[in-house]
């Protein structure tokens, strides 16, 4: 789907249409309530929200027909927390990230608990292999009080193969169907851990870890340090460098069938995180991240202060036709892979997450 | 109308577009037992009003007769006959 999108905001879901060439707002959901992320409809028409209500905590809405018509369903809900117990309090804070292949529905959380769910959001599990995993206790958050899960990248062809990115927790990969998990991180570094622990895979701070569906081997991280491709299906991450305007950011789309092409969003650094010089631009590479054009065309020129955050950058399966959106309520679209931008709303509330389908 | 001689238990109206927020008189001498009596009508609320841990959540606050409830973990705040409780949306949520 190439002409449908979903843009999750602070204050609601809205639904994006494409018709004779132009986006626009279709239809409004949950306005006023914080949407942390969407589900877009399957090819059944099911979709889910979350919701992170500031009072009432986070909540799961279904819709059978693809957003028309909603119903709350189950929660994921962590077990009672043993006495001493260390690490954050087993309480939900938000569903970061919301994934669905063969069958299972993956929600990742604050505080860096997954859940399974194998009813389409009617029931959902913690996945407890790997929150009872030794290391988890050593995570910490990142933008967050807590460690969270942002990132799950399944695979198209090994159906028990999950990824997840975590922040700060590393990459952790399972390979039969959640039994067991590895930190598959090794080589990306971090550069506000002291020198002896920089290399530490368990305390990575990938912001975003997305998978190029058509050759899954290869993997892309914008990570807080800078930006990592992995080739081999996260057994090694190698770092790119010589990245135009800035190696910091959040967000990355990965091309959906060519390994070497992927779209990243620069902001200045760390400390100052806005686009550099008052300017928008992406970052495309078209060769597995040697070389970048800097995309700039469409895009604000001077002050301007977006910031595109990890789900708010998002290619369509046509590989050409991308949107992302900003934390101050902007969304852009291009038709041609990103070489020119054109303004779809500079009025929506701030944006979390953008995608197709 | 509720019977004068039991505690009584309101919600918060900014619930309602969420999930039913029945008004419940309730024999319970605790807090939590005057809740668990609303919730045993309406499942869906507790999450509203109680975390993972059955804890009162962050953002939400109770009166109870006017004064605010200090257990927040075991809920135990004993109530007396025709206590008014009411629960409410605490501004730091939001």
């Amino acid at each position: 789907m190439n002409d449908r999108a979903w843009i999750a905001t602070r204050k609601g879901l809205f639904e994006l249409r494409r018709r004779g060439g132009g986006w626009s707002i279709e239809r409004s959901s949950f306005l006023g309530e914080p949407v942390s992320m969407v589900l877009p409809p399957q090819a059944d028409d099911r979709m889910l929200v979350a919701l992170n209500l500031g009072h009432f905590g986070v909540k799961l809405h279904a819709s059978d027909d693809a957003g028309a018509n909603w119903q709350e369903v189950a929660t994921p809900a962590y077990p009672p927390q043993p006495e001493g117990a260390a690490g954050p309090a087993w309480k939900l804070v938000q569903v970061w990230s919301l994934e669905a292949a063969n069958g299972n529905v993956w929600a990742g959380t604050l505080p860096g608990g997954l859940f399974r769910s194998r009813d389409f959001g009617r029931s959902w599990q913690l996945v407890d292999s790997l929150w009872s995993r030794p290391e988890r206790p050593e995570w910490f958050g990142g933008g967050y009080d807590v460690p969270g899960i942002h990132s799950i990248c399944t695979h198209p062809t090994r159906p028990a193969e999950v990824l997840v990115g975590i922040s700060c927790g590393g990459a952790w990969v399972t390979r039969d169907d959640g039994e067991s998990w590895s930190v598959q991180s090794s080589g990306m570094r971090a550069a506000y851990m002291p020198p002896e622990r920089a290399g530490d895979p368990n305390i990575q701070d990938p912001h975003h870890i997305v998978r190029c569906a058509g050759q899954p081997d290869t993997l892309w991280c914008q990570h807080h340090c800078g930006i990592w491709r992995s080739a081999d299906d996260a057994a090694s991450w190698q770092e790119i460098t010589d990245v135009p305007v800035s190696s910091f950011g959040f967000a990355v789309a990965a091309h959906p069938s060519d390994a070497g092409t992927a779209w990243f969003v620069p902001a200045q650094a760390d400390q100052q995180r806005v686009p550099s010089n008052g300017a928008l631009v992406v970052n495309r590479t078209r060769d597995g991240g040697r070389h970048f054009e800097t995309l700039r065309d469409g895009l604000p020129a001077s002050q301007c202060y977006d910031l595109i955050y990890r789900h708010a950058l998002a290619v369509a399966d046509d590989a050409r036709t991308l949107l992302m959106g900003s934390t101050t309520g902007s969304l852009w679209a291009s038709t041609d892979a990103g070489d020119g931008w054109t303004a779809v709303s500079a009025h929506l509330p701030p944006i979390y997450a953008v995608r197709f389908g | 109308m509720h019977h004068a001689r039991v505690p009584h238990v309101a919600f918060t109206s900014q619930l309602r577009r969420f999930t039913a927020t029945p008004e419940v008189d309730s024999g319970a001498a605790t807090l939590r037992g005057a809740l668990e009596d609303a919730f045993a009508i309406n499942p869906r609320l507790r999450g509203y009003v109680l975390d993972d841990q059955g804890h009162l959540r962050a953002n939400v606050v109770v009166f109870i007769d006017g004064r605010r409830s200090t257990d927040r973990i075991a809920l135990a705040d004993a109530l007396q006959p025709g206590s008014r409780v009411h629960v409410l949306q605490a501004l730091s949520g939001g």
